[in-house]
């Protein structure tokens, strides 16, 4: 019996909505990108003109846009190794047969996860006031004089990297658990029989058994943070001296704030291939290191 | 270490961590309920002098907080029932139908989860504007109608359904769609509840998609009112605190009540090829 129409008609509307509504405007960006299409051409479409690469030459003679890719590769670059070094510890934590309450612990943990990072990115700013925030008032009782967190241009981007650490702990937390609890006992227990101890079980057992789930952690972080762009909106709105202004920042305020949809296009284009080169060196160099 | 000292160390740690995680969200529900002013002082107070509402009356009553949080139940209410509905059929033709380029297709899709949304952001917006879809609820709903993640976690999903089972209708006479209706569906629906969630959260919290589609304070959503109202009460403490809690107190109940589903669902979704 046929049943290619029945499949066909069961693929339609997904693949329209996708096709129609994301890969159509996906090409489109391309060929945007070699636009010069901003505000006039918003009017009228007849002030469109094409203007080849002439966008990207542009951008990479711009200091705003290094200095937006400067500062996303920093959260990156910062806040990824950190994010996964605790959702690491936690996930450890909570794998540890001592532990008790796990269920308790890891519903809290995940909690930030997902609550709305508008809201909870409002109140991660006032808690890091200078004067009132309470970030402050601990670090003062042991005595460290309060930071200027959102007004100082080498503290914002720190502010928002613990920011975003709090806030996506439980997700790596989760995948980092269930790798922990694949790893199967009896390694564990030959090892213990060779008197190995707990770091050397974690440096030659865990490790390398979760090296799979770490790659892959690794991955989908590192693309998650390169999309920076709540966080900065709410909690420093770009500031101090543009500090804090992510690609994604620039991309919203040059093509929605100014309606270059042009240079913008070519700014998510530029964000999309570099996104798209640092994660297949990852699971190139990765997958010869799980080899390995 | 001996196992006692092992043992407090752990629970010290997990304790700490459960007080930081937990900490930003007590203190927001906590200064929501102050009065005007009351948190900008030295020692940050923690708990409310007199517990007031004031706040959330004033949201609902000037800032239209209320119109805020219909939309927001409105539009990710009809992408969850939209997106669930197209995700489950197109999922479910990729695990158990048989049809030229089947593969290739899917592939299509997987290669569709590395793609950054915000690639599309730009042309979709000029698309929408002669459609009128532009600062209208539609803007939301409609590319978020299907989403290749959630395609392929019913797939993944659908593949555990026995061939024989869908066999047996099919020599009983049934159609496709009967099928679907009466046999896959029943057996889909823990996915269903999974990315049923899944979808509410994620659009509930969507920032950016809506910043640019929605023009008029009219259409915004509760993470957009609360985007401007923290630009003109930036110093209004306690009133934003009691938005931020408006705005996060129906998805962490939600999460409570079905967390089980959702990580579940989380981890399926992560085992990727």
């Amino acid at each position: 019996m046929n049943r290619q129409p029945a499949a066909w008609l069961f693929l339609a509307p997904a693949a329209m909505v996708l096709g129609v509504f994301f890969l159509l405007p996906v090409m489109g960006a391309f060929v945007l990108s070699l636009t010069d299409y901003d505000l006039y051409a918003l009017a009228d479409l007849h002030n469109l003109r094409f203007v080849a690469l002439s966008n990207y030459w542009a951008l990479l003679h711009r200091p705003l846009f290094w200095a937006a890719l400067g500062h996303t590769v920093y959260f990156v670059a910062v806040g990824v190794p950190l994010s996964m070094l605790v959702s690491l510890c936690a996930a450890l934590l909570l794998h540890s047969p001592l532990a008790r309450c796990k269920p308790l612990f890891r519903t809290v943990l995940f909690a930030p996860v997902v609550t709305t990072v508008v809201a909870v990115a409002v109140v991660w700013r006032y808690l890091f006031n200078t004067k009132y925030g309470l970030v402050n008032y601990m670090l003062g009782t042991i005595g460290i004089h309060p930071i200027d967190w959102l007004g100082n241009p080498h503290w914002a981007m720190p502010a928002i990297i613990l920011f975003a650490v709090w806030k996506n702990l439980g997700y790596n937390m989760i995948i980092m658990l269930a790798g922990l609890q694949a790893i199967p006992s009896e390694l564990y227990e030959a090892a213990r029989m060779d008197g190995a101890s707990a770091w050397r079980q974690f440096r030659h057992i865990t490790l390398p058994m979760l090296a799979p789930t770490l790659l892959m952690v690794g991955i989908l972080t590192i693309s998650g943070y390169f999309q920076l762009f709540a966080e900065p909106y709410i909690i420093t709105e770009g500031g101090p001296l543009q500090s804090t202004v992510s690609v994604l920042y620039l991309m919203y305020d040059e093509g929605f704030k100014w309606w270059n949809l042009g240079s913008a296009s070519a700014i998510a284009f530029l964000l999309f291939a570099i996104m798209f080169a640092v994660t297949e060196l990852m699971l190139r160099v990765g997958r010869k290191e799980v080899e390995a | 270490m001996s196992p006692r000292i092992a043992k407090a160390l752990i629970h010290g740690l997990l304790i700490g961590g459960a007080i930081v995680a937990l900490f930003p969200m007590l203190w927001m529900l906590s200064v929501s309920l102050m009065q005007p002013g009351q948190a900008s002082a030295l020692p940050p107070p923690l708990l409310p002098a007199h517990v007031t509402l004031h706040n959330y009356q004033q949201l609902f009553l000037r800032a239209g907080m209320g119109r805020y949080l219909l939309n927001s139940l409105l539009v990710s209410s009809a992408i969850t029932v939209l997106s669930l509905a197209l995700n489950l059929m197109a999922g479910y033709a990729f695990a158990k139908l048989r049809f030229a380029g089947r593969d290739a297709l899917f592939q299509g899709v997987v290669g569709m989860l590395a793609i950054p949304a915000q690639v599309a952001m730009l042309p979709l917006f000029l698309m929408l504007k002669p459609l009128g879809l532009v600062n209208n609820y539609g803007g939301v709903i409609v590319p978020a109608m299907a989403s290749a993640f959630g395609i392929f976690l019913v797939r993944q999903y659908a593949r555990g359904i026995p061939d024989e089972l869908l066999e047996a209708a099919r020599i009983d006479g049934a159609g496709e769609l009967r099928i679907f209706v009466r046999i896959v569906l029943p057996l889909l629906k823990p996915i269903m509840v999974t990315l049923a969630i899944y979808t509410f959260l994620t659009a509930w919290n969507d920032f950016m998609w809506p910043l640019i589609v929605l023009t008029g304070q009219e259409h915004y959503t509760l993470p957009l009112g609360l985007a401007s109202l923290a630009r003109e009460h930036a110093t209004d403490t306690e009133l934003m605190m009691a938005g931020s809690v408006i705005t996060v107190v129906p998805v962490l109940v939600l999460f409570l009540a079905l967390q089980r589903y959702y990580l579940e669902g989380l981890l399926l979704g992560s085992v990727k090829g």
